[in-house]
Parts: structure tokens; sequence; C-alpha cells
């Protein structure tokens, strides 16, 4: 009941300053939009890239690290010596990882792991004419890997069934079979680091999106990586494996540390700039958001305060006749909360225009990204965050001229 | 009450306000005492006027007696209670109920009709509903002859017009005691006089108390009783001329 005389003198108050109230209002209104606009944004580029590299990049990839500072002898066998060791040299050893379809096989068995695919990779050159160029052969389990990377989703021409069917297949990196001119159907000479050499037949051209894997990639069968570098049939480099919850592979990448005496690297170690990238547009985001909404808070402080004292003898009155210090912060802060709140639901609705309009607007990213328009993230807690936010900085940028108002002498307005 | 002169021919008539040896000090520019240990009293329906020259404490008086100016030394007693020394919010609660206030500048809320600032210390007070204060509130305006006025904004009518509004807000709650602030000050003739019918009804009739500050001496002299004041003291506690 008090608070409805209230609420109606508020009411009036606003509707007979309508433009007063449409300033403050459209205060708010920017503000929240500009937030809106600006955290999907950035939301939206950062689900972008983690996307692209958790799709393209496995989870945990465990393979043998050759260049690692492994102690040297003399420290194994002196350890309290005072020993010096200048330069030195990797031991000459297979990258194998020892008994790895094993390893593969167990891993698998974990529940909370959606598929381990063993590779073997070798940097090969592809000659095209005089010109070697360089790239990489994965060797894989094409049925794995399909469930690894939903490989068939990302191909640009032929399939992957036909390197199944294939021997002597291999599917190209769009922008490394554009280097060399190959298309599905053409031969391509490879030639391995330790010498052997083999011809293959294009049979499909994949783009993940991502340049360094679409400039230097190629898929083969596993055998034929082998047969290449002149192993055996177990001869293993590189263990992919997929989490169900990506979360989780940081952990489980411990445990298999644990386990097993090989390099076990997670996808947040791998892609350690995009994470950092993102927290550097994080604090962009709140730093430019946070701004946006004091700049506003201090708009209406500054309508409220005038609001005050353009109704100080309005104030005077109401005391006069009974109305105490609480009604009259309560007249003054319902303002503020209308305002706040009609502010902030025309900036969500103007928010999600814009938001909309940038995610459709055309991008060229060139060959680095596969993406068409800005990436911009539709989440609804953001609109209520902005919401909440709006009706926050309304009601602290209304409390203090409602306390003046309510702390108005009103003997003093009386008295003239 | 024994000790007081002027209640030789009241006795049957209950003692209203009351004020107690009530010292007040203005601190800005320099220290001055502006109210001289002032007591007095007021009987219920008595309609009371307080005369003197310009600056000899009378407006401060009453400002006093309103309640809203609570920073002054004396004890001040409505009905027998101790007004002095309460909080803010209860003073406020208490004239919402006992008080009604004319002051020489209408001060009417002007983005409000008429009607709406009669029903604003209604819904306040919350004792009626809404359609009842509507009710009360269009009494009270066609009491003061502003009935057909009612639904205009506030803003829009004269002088004469909102005080006469403003005289209808002042009674919407049926307070024990009217005050008023140099009521007459900015009005004509013909609407003093319609201010001083009404205030004169309302006390003879409805036993209301009415305690103004005037410059006006025909209105002061239309009233019980005068008191004078100057230099801060009360000089003459007046007689009360017209009992009925």
């Amino acid at each position: 009941m008090k608070l409805r005389i209230s609420y109606n003198i508020a009411k009036t108050h606003l509707l007979t300053k309508k433009k007063q109230t449409l300033v403050a209002m459209l205060g708010v209104t920017f503000g929240i939009a500009m937030f809106i606009v600006m955290i999907s944004f950035m939301q939206g580029v950062n689900q972008f890239l983690e996307d692209s590299a958790l799709d393209a990049s496995p989870h945990v990839r465990i393979y043998k690290q050759l260049t690692s500072d492994r102690p040297s002898l003399i420290e194994t066998l002196n350890p309290d010596g005072f020993n010096i060791i200048h330069h030195q040299k990797p031991k000459n050893e297979p990258a194998r990882i020892k008994n790895g379809l094993i390893i593969a096989r167990h891993i698998e068995q974990q529940p909370e792991v959606l598929g381990v695919s063993p590779q073997v990779s070798t940097q090969v050159f592809f000659n095209t004419g005089a010109v070697p160029i360089p790239g990489t052969l994965a060797g894989v389990d094409v049925a794995r890997e399909e469930k690894l990377y939903r490989l068939s989703q990302r191909m640009k021409s032929g399939s992957i069934e036909a390197l199944r069917s294939n021997a002597n297949g291999v599917i190209l990196g769009r922008l490394l079979a554009r280097k060399l001119n190959l298309k599905a159907g053409d031969k391509v000479n490879v030639t391995s680091s330790t010498g052997g050499t083999a011809l293959l037949r294009v049979v499909g051209v994949f783009s993940f999106g991502i340049q360094t894997v679409d400039d230097a990639r190629g898929y083969v069968n596993t055998a034929k990586v082998q047969e290449l570098i002149q192993k055996d049939a177990n001869y293993i480099t590189d263990l992919h494996i997929k989490m169900k919850d990506p979360l989780r592979a940081i952990d489980f990448g411990k445990e298999l540390a644990r386990q097993y005496d090989y390099k076990v690297e997670d996808w947040a170690t791998a892609n350690q700039a995009i994470l950092a990238g993102e927290q550097i547009r994080g604090v962009m985001t709140f730093v430019i958001s946070f701004t946006l909404l004091v700049v506003a808070g201090f708009g209406i402080y500054n309508i409220m305060n005038m609001n005050v004292m353009n109704k100080i003898k309005d104030i005077a009155i109401l005391k006069a006749t009974g109305f105490d210090g609480k009604d009259v912060v309560a007249i003054f802060m319902i303002q503020s909360v209308i305002i706040g709140l009609l502010g902030a639901l025309l900036g969500v609705l103007i928010g999600f225009s814009l938001s909309y309009l940038l995610s459709i607007t055309p991008f060229a990213s060139g060959d680095f990204l596969a993406i068409d328009t800005f990436p911009v993230m539709f989440n609804p807690l953001h609109y209520a965050l902005g919401v909440i936010f709006g009706v926050i900085t309304t009601l602290l940028a209304g409390y203090f001229p409602s306390r003046k108002a309510a702390r108005i002498d009103p003997v003093e307005i009386l008295r003239g | 009450m024994e000790n007081s002169d002027l209640t030789k021919s009241a006795e049957e008539r209950a003692t209203i306000l009351k004020a107690s040896h009530v010292n007040k000090f203005f601190l800005e520019p320099v220290k001055f005492q502006v109210l001289k240990d002032i007591s007095f009293e007021v009987k219920k329906g008595e309609f009371l006027s307080i005369v003197g020259k310009s600056g000899c404490g009378k407006s401060t008086l009453l400002y006093i007696l309103s309640t809203m100016d609570t920073s002054y030394d004396g004890t001040l007693e409505m009905n027998g209670r101790k007004l002095t020394g309460r909080s803010q919010n209860e003073l406020a609660a208490f004239r919402n109920e006992h008080l009604g206030f004319v002051f020489q500048f209408h001060f009417l809320l002007p983005e409000f009709t008429a009607l709406q600032n009669v029903m604003l210390p209604g819904l306040k007070l919350g004792k009626y509903s809404a359609k009842q204060v509507e009710e009360r509130a269009y009494e009270k305006l066609r009491m003061v002859d502003m009935e057909e006025h009612a639904l205009k904004p506030s803003m829009k009518l004269s002088g004469g017009q909102q005080q006469r509004v403003a005289i209808a807000r002042a009674l919407i709650n049926d307070p024990t005691i009217v005050m008023g602030d140099e009521p007459t000050g900015n009005l004509d003739k013909a609407n003093s006089d319609m201010v001083f019918d009404i205030f004169r009804e309302i006390s003879h009739n409805n036993g209301q108390t009415i305690i103004t500050v005037t410059h006006d001496p025909d209105f002061a002299a239309g009233g019980d009783r005068i008191i004078e004041m100057s230099d801060g003291y009360i000089i003459s506690h007046g007689h009360e001329s017209k009992i009925q």
C-alpha cells in the first residue's frame, strides 16, 4: 500500500518529464547493448578458437620426446659429484612408443575416453617436379581417425573410404594440395627423411580450417608409413586420445604421465596461445563493459540528482504532509529502477540485434581460419547478466540522490 | 493548568497542544536566540492566531509546533503525548494523522491533479481504501468549492484556487490541528475571506484546532484568540473572546 503511493508518484514524475526519462534510459540502454555485443563477440571468438583447437587436435597426445633433457650417464653414476656436461646431444633412438597398440587398447577401455588413434607420423618431402615441399605424413587407421576427428565431414573432395580401400592412397590438406597443384586422382611422389620413397595417389583433400594443419599434413594408411620408413607393423609414434569431456583431459593426461614413461601433452598445454588470448580478451571485455556501465551509472546519477533538486519543494511538502524518509527514498529509487529496467530491456533488444547483425556480417579470414562471418555467441546468460548489471548500476546511481532527497529538511524549503 | 489565566472560561475544553519553555537558537551566521522561553497552551477547537512583526520568531515557533523543526530546547506535548525527542519517521506519521498544513505559497505538487494532491496524505495514512479516500477528497473539495476543478492539473489553477485545494488537502485526514503559515498572505480579499470562513467553520463545527501565523489583522481578529510576539517573547497571550 505504502509502496503503491510511492510508485504512483514516481510514475507521475517519470511521465511528466518524458524526455529526461528517455535520456536517462538511453544511457543504460547504450551501456547494456554494448556490453552484450562485446561479451557475445568476445565469447564467440573464444568459443570458436577453442572449438577449432579442440576439434582438430587431440585432447591428450602421447609421444616419445627425443630431445628430452635426460640425465647424463656421468650424473647417474656420480650424482653427488661436481659434474659439468656441455652441449649434450639426444640419444640415437627411434621415436617409437613401445607396445603402442597395447597401450592404445588399454587406454581405450577407460570409460571417460571417447577414442584412441595410434599413429605413425614422419617428416617427408612431397616432390612436385624438381621442387621438394616439406610436409608430414600421418599413418592412421582411418576408422579411428574418423571417430576422433570426424574426418569425413572435413573432406573437401574425395572420401575417407577411398583411403581405406587404396593402400597407396593419401588425403592431403587443402593448402598443401593447392601448393602441390594436386587434385583427387593425381599421383605424388614422397621422400622420407630416411631416404625411402613412395608413389602415392591422392584420394581426397581435407580442410580443418587451421592453417598449420591444412598446409602440411597428409593422411595415409599406417602400413604405408611403416613401409616408407622401413619399420615393422608395431611401430607407433603417437597416441591421440579424445575424451568424452575435454575438461577431464588435463587430469587424465597427468594420470597417463604417471603410468607411462612418455611425453603426455594435453590440449591446454598444446594450445596455450589460444588460452592466453582468451584470458586477455576476457580482461578486455571486463574492463570495457565495466567502463560502459560506470559511464551509464554516472549518467543516471546526474539525472537523478537534477531530478531531486528540481523536486525539492515537492519533497518538502510530502514530508510536511506526513511522508517519511523511507517513502521519499522509495519514490526516487522506484524511478531509478524503472529507468534501469526499461533501459536494460531495451539494451538487451538492441544488443541482440547488433550481435545478430555482426554474426551475419561476412568476414574474410583468408586461409587462416575456416570462418565466413564473425563468430558471435548467443548465450542467454549474457543477456541476464546485462539486465542484472543494468539494474544494479541504476540502483547504486539512484541510491545516493534518493538518500539526499530523504535528508532534505522541509523547514528550510517551506520557509523560503 | 490552574496557573494559566486563560483557562478561566474554558474548563470544559481539553488542552490539545502545550509548549513549555521552548528556546530556539539560530547558529548561522552568528548565534542568535530567536525564541525565548515560550510557554503556552491551545484548547481543542480553538482558532488561534499568532501575530507579530517580521523576524519576531512567530514562523519559527509555528514550524516547531508543526514537529518539522526538532532542534529546540523545551518540550512540546499534544493531547498529553510528548512529541519532543521522537524520531523523524514517527513525527512524519504523527503529522500525517494529526496535523494539516496550509502555506503562504500553496505548495501543491504541480504534476498531479487537484484531486490527487488532496488524496495523497489520505492514501499515505492508509486508514481508508483508495475509493473511500477519493470520496472523502471530493467531499473536502466540495467544502472549498473546488469540486469542478478536481481533475485539473494543479499547475493550471489560479493562486486562490490552489490555496483552496491546499486547504482541502490539509483536511483530508480530519487532523486534530490545522496550521497555517500566512495562509492568506498571497490572496486577494475575496479568497482571504473564503479561507477564513473555512477555518472558522472547521474550528467551530468540527472542533478542529486552528493555529495560524498571520500579518492580516482582520484575519487574526476574526479568530478566538491572538498571541502576540515580539523579539522572541510572547508579549500577549490574548483572551478567548468568542467562545461559542
